[in-house]
């Protein structure tokens, strides 16, 4: 079985992020780190290929600069391989562009199995995975929390509001899979020794076929008008335990009807 | 030393691991007494349980820099369980793994690098520490076995560890060449442990005393060649030493980042406290030491794994770190005020748990004795 992983290289949440303030593009010049948000689709990747008895974990990625840092930690938690989708025409690129760079790079693996997160930690529109699955004319199946694969169709449980659907599909479809549904592994220290030597295929637009007037700043059909603040929040009600604390709290909860 | 980028990725894995999953339950683990087992597993499958053993045999052949690194990570977080984890590279993983059988390295190698076995080593007894070779534990052949019988006091992981590296006398007549290293389940029956220790710091481990009642081990179980136990021993004494001084850097970082975060909080006189030209030079001593106590344990672990004889520098490092990490300690306390003497800051912790790397793996006082030993050979 072969399972591609679309995972995201962003900035470190750890550190401040800044935005340039001409084109209201967060800036990502620094080190990328492989999102949370991925490590998720990695984890069940791996385990759908261990379930399987065999198979291979593929992963794709579009990040300015080459940047690579983030998919080395997910080829040490044990993907085999990768491409890596960077182009300086790339600047400005919506998610839609995203999603034609993603597909095109994944019709290059022809997998039975695409994963990626339902959103991203930074730009978090939590539109590319279908956006992806449109251009590739697959279906696709949001929020997956949980993924078996049977034969030449895979089962989905599928997170709702109040629990969640079954879902049946014939391979190969896009999944997106929902944040904490598993539990990421660690890279090891061999695994991180062993990441150095496999293989990334670095791709730009030209390479992977894709005309330069459908993506970037030119081909994108979003643009970031305005960036404002966010409102400081008030700060909360403090409440001192003179014996009464648990009623008060009690009386704060039912008057937001939250209980 | 200049890190490379693969001894900064171990770092970093290690620092993560440490984070998620040992940081945030120290607290209830020391009140527990004990870790649970469930977390030596995942520190092997990370790969922390056997990180300079080869491959071959389930480690992660890294270098020696790597390691210490690593146990210094552990140890920022948490002195108790840094412990168990260097007890069972080194001097354990180690010790098999250079003086082992191909048979022994099989056998035993894969359980230990990967966290399903955890070891112990036995060489303290009742009556002598500092001196190895008074030891009195005795192993007696009878036919392909040994009997041992005898008492271990100070054992760290005796009543959690599934292995034993025993250190005992085989010869009474010769006294340093009359001593052999055995490797012990501690299923066999004849392993007894006496009593858990309750004890200042380190609560997170188990420190026992075990006695051996007739303990009978095939003789296919001494490691290494029978008389030369104490070569198995101290043979990776230096690199115990080393790991000590990593250990003491990472409860004193710990100590400082604590007094650091702590002292642009805390308002006196109208200013944060960091702000009194007394406290941010105490912060800035503080880092200095830390710094200089890294740099020579990195540098210990660099000649090591240069294949160069370390023994002078791990002595150094052991002495100075050891006693640093008591001075830090103790300074990140005096900057909490009376904050700081109680249990609910993490410096009372960090406190007690570094005192003891000024005792164990050569006290302070036997550092310094191979310290001057070696004046004669160094260039002054
Ligand atoms: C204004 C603007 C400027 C941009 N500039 C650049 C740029 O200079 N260079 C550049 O490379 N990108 C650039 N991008 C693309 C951007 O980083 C995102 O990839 C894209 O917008 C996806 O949006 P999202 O983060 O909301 O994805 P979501 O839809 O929230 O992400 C869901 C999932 O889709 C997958 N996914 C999303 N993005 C990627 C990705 N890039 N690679 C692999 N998988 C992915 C992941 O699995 C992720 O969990 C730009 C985007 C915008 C809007
Ligand atoms: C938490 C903890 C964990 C431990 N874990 C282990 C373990 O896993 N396995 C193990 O085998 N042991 C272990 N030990 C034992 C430790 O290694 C010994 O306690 C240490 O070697 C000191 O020996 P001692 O306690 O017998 O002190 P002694 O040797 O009795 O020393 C008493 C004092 O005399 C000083 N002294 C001794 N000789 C001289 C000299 N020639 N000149 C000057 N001063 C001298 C010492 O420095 C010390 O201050 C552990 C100890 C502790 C506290």
């Amino acid at each position: 079985m072969k399972v591609v992983v679309c995972v995201k290289q962003i900035p470190d949440p750890a550190l401040p992020g800044e935005l340039n303030p001409t084109t209201n593009l967060l800036k990502r010049d620094g080190k990328l780190i492989l999102d949370e948000s991925d490590s998720y689709g990695v984890e069940m990747a791996l385990q759908l290929v261990e379930a399987a008895g065999g198979g291979e974990v593929s992963l794709v990625s579009m990040a300015p600069n080459n940047e690579m840092s983030g998919l080395r930690t997910a080829l040490a938690m044990g993907a085999d391989d990768a491409i890596l989708v960077s182009d300086e025409n790339l600047a400005g690129t919506d998610a839609l562009g995203t999603a034609k760079v993603l597909a095109a790079a994944i019709r290059r693996l022809s997998p039975d199995l695409i994963l990626a997160g339902v959103e991203s930690s930074d730009g978090y529109t939590g539109t590319v995975p279908e956006m992806v699955a449109g251009v590739l004319d697959l279906p696709s199946v949001t929020f997956a929390k949980q993924i078996s694969i049977d034969g030449d169709t895979v089962k989905v449980q599928r997170q709702t509001e109040a629990g969640y659907d079954d879902v049946e599909c014939k391979l190969p479809v896009l999944l997106s899979v929902t944040a904490g549904v598993v539990e990421p592994r660690y890279p090891s220290f061999k695994g991180i020794m062993a990441a150095k030597k496999k293989p990334v295929e670095a791709l730009d637009l030209q390479g992977l076929g894709i005309d330069l007037n459908t993506v970037g700043l030119v081909g994108a059909r979003q643009e970031t008008i305005r960036v404002t603040e966010a409102e400081e929040r008030e700060s909360g009600e403090i409440i001192v335990d003179d014996g009464d604390a648990h009623q008060r709290i009690a009386e704060f909860l039912g008057e937001l009807k939250v209980i | 030393m200049l890190l490379t980028e693969d001894q900064k990725k171990i770092r970093l894995n290690a620092r993560n691991f440490a984070k998620k999953e040992i940081s945030p339950y120290i607290r209830a683990w020391e009140k527990a007494g004990s870790a649970p087992r469930e977390l030596y597993r995942k520190m092997g499958t990370v790969g922390l349980m056997g990180m300079t053993i080869s491959q071959e045999y389930g480690g992660s052949g890294l270098d020696f820099v790597s390691y210490v690194l690593a146990v210094e990570e552990i140890s920022a977080a948490d002195g108790g369980i840094s412990n168990m984890m260097s007890a069972n590279n080194s001097p354990v993983a180690v010790a098999i793994e250079k003086f082992g059988t191909e048979t022994q390295k099989q056998k035993l190698l894969p359980f230990l690098t990967s966290g399903e076995w955890l070891g112990c080593i036995h060489l303290t007894e009742p009556h002598t520490g500092s001196d190895a070779s008074a030891i009195t534990t005795r192993a007696v052949q009878d036919g392909d076995e040994y009997v041992l019988t005898g008492q271990k006091s100070f054992i760290t992981g005796g009543s959690t560890a599934q292995i034993a590296l025993i250190i005992a006398r085989t010869d009474e007549r010769k006294e340093k060449n009359g001593i052999t290293a055995f490797i012990c389940s501690t299923d066999n029956p004849g392993y007894k442990v006496l009593s858990k220790e309750k004890k200042l710091g380190h609560r997170t481990n188990d420190t026992c005393q075990v006695a051996f009642d007739s303990m009978r081990i095939p003789a296919t179980d001494v490691l290494g060649e029978v008389g030369r136990g104490l070569s198995v021993a101290l043979g990776g004494l230096s690199l115990g030493r080393i790991g000590v001084a990593a250990q003491s850097v990472g409860g004193a970082r710990s100590a400082l980042a604590a007094a650091h975060r702590y002292s642009k909080d805390r308002k006196t006189f109208g200013k944060a406290i960091i702000e009194h030209q007394a406290i941010s030079f105490k912060l800035a001593e503080m880092a200095t030491q830390i710094e200089v106590a890294r740099q020579m344990y990195l540098y210990a672990a660099e000649k090591h794994d240069a294949g160069l004889d370390s023994t002078y520098e791990a002595s150094v490092s052991k002495l100075f770190a050891s006693e640093m990490a008591e001075r830090v300690a103790s300074a990140a306390i005096q900057i909490h005020g009376g904050y700081g003497y109680l249990e609910d800051y993490e410096v009372e912790k960090i406190y007690r748990d570094v005192r003891v790397y000024q005792i164990y793996e050569g006290t302070s006082e036997i550092q310094k004795i191979v310290i001057s030993r070696h004046l004669d050979k160094i260039d002054l």
